[in-house]
């Protein structure tokens, strides 16, 4: 039991002063993947079953490799920002903070280990 | 973590049904019922009115309950007339003020509960404390810095259209415990009841603490807890949109950054 007023309670500690840029990130963000992963599914599903070398061949492009890139890295930013809310949403205590932390090494890991891959298919 | 289910002390068990009256059109209400003093776990009580003695709108039937039936059954009402918000309640699953809600509206039988994911003083009567502070966080009152004019703040029509859809807000708190964001963050997340009056005074063209109260809203859970769920705007009793002044106030935020 804590003696606070009904509208200490309420303020809590106040405004963080953030908030904006992470849903600003996030309306830019989805628009941008509206736009790439319709043309990226398009470049990936004409490669897809086809022999290594051709495989190869379409992701030596310049076009298909940065495509993948940028789809890779702002997805998993994406993924990692809206998982994040969820998270922050549902869970509390040190649960959250363990669970975005997760989430995050996730999406970096996913894009380390992507732009690895795509180096060696388009280098 | 959140509560997937409910406490132990809080599960509702079967109540008291009620005598049955005399007559041809006789409706059957299920209302949940809690008292503090008796130690007991919710309980959902059955009665039956004779419709063609009653009133049309749920609130007749509940003063009626109360007058001639059930003298302990517990709720707010004042104006009868949907302007002063006090008998907001959750009625056949929709969180609405039993005074402007017809009994013709629901189908099959009336289920009466408080207001969701509140603390319940009473029957169907909610603990609004932390819900009002919210509401006086957002400083719902003028705010100026220039010296007060002689005679009062002037203000042009098409400014003072601006604040339609906004002013008729009551407070009834309909809209705030239909969001599943208040329920899960309602510590921390103003609100769309909330929102929708500090957005009522950032728009006021005659207020001068735009920034200041931007500035209060910047934060994760205040303001952009909001998931544009737009249960609020669908439950509002009074017809106004919550979540369209939220998304002004984003789109505000982002003016001022970008």
């Amino acid at each position: 039991m804590r003696y606070l007023t009904d509208r200490k309670r309420a303020e809590g500690k106040g405004a963080a002063g953030t908030g904006t840029e992470h849903h600003w990130y996030m309306q830019v963000s989805a628009v941008g993947l509206a736009f790439m992963v319709p043309v990226w599914l398009y470049v990936f599903g004409s490669a897809l079953g086809k022999s290594h070398d051709a495989v190869l061949a379409t992701f030596s492009h310049p076009f298909p490799a940065i495509l993948t890139g940028l789809v890779l890295f702002v997805g998993m930013r994406h993924f990692a920002k809206g998982a994040t809310m969820m998270i922050e949403d549902y869970a509390r205590g040190s649960a959250k903070k363990g669970l975005i932390m997760l989430v995050i090494s996730i999406s970096y890991a996913v894009i380390a280990v992507g732009f690895y891959a795509l180096a060696k298919l388009a280098l | 973590m959140v509560q997937f289910t409910l406490p132990k002390n809080s599960k509702i068990r079967t109540g008291k049904t009620w005598p049955k009256p005399e007559g041809k059109n006789v409706r059957k209400f299920q209302i949940y019922r809690w008292n503090p003093d008796d130690g007991q776990n919710p309980q959902v009580d059955t009665y039956f009115l004779d419709m063609d003695k009653c009133g049309p709108m749920v609130l007749d039937a509940l003063i009626k309950i109360k007058n001639e039936v059930d003298p302990t059954l517990t709720f707010r009402r004042s104006c009868r007339e949907g302007i002063c918000g006090s008998c907001a309640m959750n009625i056949d699953g929709i969180n609405t003020l039993a005074c402007i809600y017809g009994l013709d509206e629901v189908k099959g039988d009336v289920k009466i509960y408080p207001l969701p994911h509140m603390p319940v003083i009473k029957d169907l009567i909610p603990d609004l404390t932390h819900f009002y502070a919210q509401h006086a966080s957002i400083m719902p009152w003028l705010e100026t810095k220039t010296n007060r004019p002689a005679k009062e703040w002037r203000q042009s029509i098409e400014d003072r259209k601006k604040l339609d859809g906004l002013y008729e807000c009551v407070m009834c708190a309909s809209c705030s415990t239909s969001c599943p964001s208040y329920w899960w963050n309602g510590d921390k997340y103003l609100g769309p009841a909330a929102l929708l009056h500090a957005y009522r005074w950032i728009i006021d063209s005659r207020d001068e603490a735009t920034g200041e109260r931007l500035d209060g809203l910047e934060d994760p859970f205040k303001l952009y807890r909001c998931h544009t769920i737009m249960n609020c705007a669908k439950t509002c009793p009074k017809g106004l949109n919550p979540a369209k002044a939220i998304a002004e106030i984003k789109k505000m935020m982002v003016e001022r950054a970008v």
